[in-house]
């Protein structure tokens, strides 16, 4: 390490961070049930919410396509976190962690290249449910700066959810173990909120929680901005949220990083 | 098992730094038995060229064009410092909750020697490589690798070092040069420099036909010759190996040890755990053994054979009523007492002299009319090794077994 200022060690870093995230991306792409299950699994629900459930849904003033879509990304980014979760699992059980530690590489590039191609992985997702969403009738309403602005809300959402993840991962370290634990944090959060169906449809005991809970706020910020309609406090609730989020979960992340062997 | 022993095909070039053993540490060392008895009692004329590896500060892999020469006078090896030590360890602990991985352990390695840890599952071993490599901090004891503290200096240990082994710390999706390649940008190669790199590996440990295909397709033997040459890319100093054979079929362990042994002729220092003496044997120049974090025993292989009798000749005589003669024909050839049974067992403790000693078994024998069954040289296994020096097999006790596995 020749480098030893902090920037250099910055530098440094950010290489082995990006030599991971590609490799990572890399490994994504050559596998297609990674591709089925990241790109089509968010396209066929869509479709699924469009034409079968969507009908029997009321959303006011909405369309429900354009009241659907902002969900359905939402729903998107927390179960990126799945493919976080599972892989650092692998990795750690495997040997694959430790090998990397025994390398001169920078002690944070591990979790950051898993979460850097997490998220651009998430990115190109998003990117063709918008498509896919525009086929089927999903129009922006908020203007280009409104469908910047849910689009990095959705990248947000995805990171707090992958350090959650990152964290159970290395913590449990194994495969089916951390795929059942994610199921039962990931879809109460993300079905028992506004993402699909208005809050207001749902008992009055289950409203509280759906109101308030973090998935909610963050797709009503997102919906806030892809359809023009009044933001609130959406969006400072939804970062909040994120952010308290991200305090707790990043240094446990590390710290089981650190342990995980 | 049927693992010959290749000591003929050994050739000489192959290990030039190889069976050096530092006269300092067999004085100060009473249990160094290699002291006692070097390896140079064995016809072992390639030792002329003995040469210790190349200090840090020279900064060369190459021992012959800059290491520091030893001479070789009838039998004593003078010394080089500590500083020539690539891996010292002193009183070296670690526990998990009430399991003592590592309860004591001295290890000394000198630069360019091989250095076998043999044991069974659970004994500490992996522990040991563990803390070797940085991966996780020993409870008490000071370790240095590569003139470096494993503790106080993580970040430039990692440096000198590489580690390979029974993970195969692979990304099966990828392709054997996509696998390499990567290592070497996490080096900081450069691009152009890890693909030359990753390329020259693959030639060199066969793979080069199979580079582009995923790594999930490869065979077991070549998984870990990959997981091998990612270790080198970064052409480490000091060599980490843990169990680089176990679960290999033996015609994949034999292209391994090929392997391995060409790489320590080039002069690097190389620590291999393992629980096969026979692997051992073939690969290190000195072998501690490991029993429930403790080494209990170092020396050479022969060292350790020699604590368990050495070599048995042994058959059994076809036609009962022969037994007293061939016991006869047999008598005085081997070392000490011929062991029997009622079933016309015989044995000849042979030392060392395996191979002689059944040549003579069989003349007496054939001029004595005698056939026997079953005839040939029992070399000593690790168990014999181990209830030799334990009074136990060398199988892990379940909780010691979960312990290292973790």
């Amino acid at each position: 390490m020749s480098d030893t200022t902090f920037g250099g060690r910055i530098r440094w870093g950010a290489t082995d961070a990006l030599t991971l995230m590609g490799r990572n991306l890399l490994v994504w792409l050559k596998v297609p049930a990674f591709i089925m299950f990241t790109v089509i699994q968010p396209v066929m629900f869509t479709l699924l919410f469009r034409y079968v459930f969507g009908g029997a849904i009321h959303t006011g003033s909405y369309s429900y396509v354009d009241y659907l879509l902002p969900g359905i990304i939402g729903q998107t980014a927390a179960f990126t976190s799945f493919g976080t979760a599972i892989s650092l699992a692998q990795e750690a059980k495997k040997g694959v962690i430790d090998r990397l530690r025994s390398m001169p590489i920078a002690r944070s590039a591990v979790l950051l290249g898993r979460l850097g191609a997490d998220l651009v992985r998430l990115l190109i997702t998003v990117v063709i449910i918008v498509g896919v969403g525009y086929a089927v009738g999903f129009r922006f309403h908020g203007g280009v700066g409104g469908a910047i602005g849910m689009i990095a809300l959705s990248i947000l959402l995805g990171l707090a959810t992958c350090c959650v993840s990152a964290y159970i991962g290395l913590k449990i370290q194994d495969e089916e173990s951390v795929q059942a634990f994610g199921l039962i944090w990931v879809f109460p959060l993300t079905f028992v909120s506004s993402a699909f169906v208005p809050v207001q449809s749902m008992p009055g005991w289950l409203q509280a929680f759906a109101n308030n809970q973090p998935i909610s706020q963050m797709v009503d910020a997102m919906r806030a901005l892809a359809l023009g309609g009044p933001v609130d406090n959406h969006v400072w609730a939804g970062v909040l949220w994120m952010i308290g989020v991200m305090a707790l979960f990043i240094p446990l992340a590390v710290r089981a990083y650190r342990k995980a062997s | 098992m049927g693992h010959a022993r290749l000591s003929a095909g050994r050739g000489a070039g192959l290990r030039p730094a190889g069976r050096i053993v530092r006269a300092s540490h067999a004085r100060s060392r009473p249990e160094l038995r290699s002291g006692r008895r070097g390896p140079w009692a064995r016809p072992v004329g390639h030792l002329c060229s003995s040469l210790v590896g190349p200090t840090v500060a020279q900064g060369t892999r190459n021992p012959v064009a800059h290491g520091r020469r030893v001479a070789l006078v009838s039998g004593v090896v003078s010394i080089a410092s500590d500083a020539d030590d690539a891996i010292l360890v002193e009183g070296l602990y670690k526990s998990f909750g009430s399991v003592h991985a590592l309860a004591g352990v001295d290890l000394a390695v000198p630069r360019g020697t091989v250095l076998g840890v043999l044991g069974p599952n659970g004994a500490g071993k992996t522990t040991a490589v563990k803390i070797l490599t940085t991966l996780t901090l020993p409870d008490a004891g000071r370790v240095i690798v590569d003139g470096r503290d494993v503790v106080a200096d993580a970040a430039a240990v990692r440096h000198s070092i590489g580690l390979a082994g029974q993970s195969a710390a692979i990304v099966e999706e990828l392709s054997g040069r996509e696998n390499l390649e990567f290592v070497g940008r996490l080096y900081h190669l450069g691009r152009t420099a890890s693909k030359a790199r990753a390329a020259e590996l693959l030639e060199r440990f066969g793979l080069t036909d199979a580079a582009e295909r995923r790594a999930k397709t490869y065979s077991g033997g070549m998984m870990r010759r990959l997981d091998l040459a990612a270790s080198l890319v970064a052409r480490p100093r000091v060599l980490f190996l843990d169990e680089p054979t176990t679960g290999l079929d033996p015609r994949a362990r034999n292209d391994m040890w090929e392997v391995i042994r060409d790489l320590v002729a080039g002069g690097t220092t190389l620590l291999l755990t393992t629980q096969y003496l026979d692997e051992a044997d073939e690969l290190a120049d000195k072998i501690v053994v490991f029993d429930h974090g403790k080494v209990i025993a170092q020396g050479t292989a022969d060292d350790l054979k020699d604590t368990i009798g050495g070599d048995v000749v042994e058959f059994t005589v076809a036609d009962r009523s022969q037994h007293d003669v061939a016991m006869a024909a047999v008598r005085g050839l081997g070392d000490g007492e011929l062991t029997t049974d009622s079933d016309g067992y015989v044995g000849v403790r042979a030392g060392r002299r395996g191979s002689a000693v059944l040549l003579e078994v069989v003349r007496q024998l054939d001029s004595s009319g005698v056939t026997a069954n079953g005839l040939g040289v029992r070399r000593p296994s690790l168990d014999d090794v181990f209830l030799a020096l334990t009074g136990h097999k060398a199988e892990a006790d379940g909780e010691a077994t979960v312990a290292e596995a973790s």
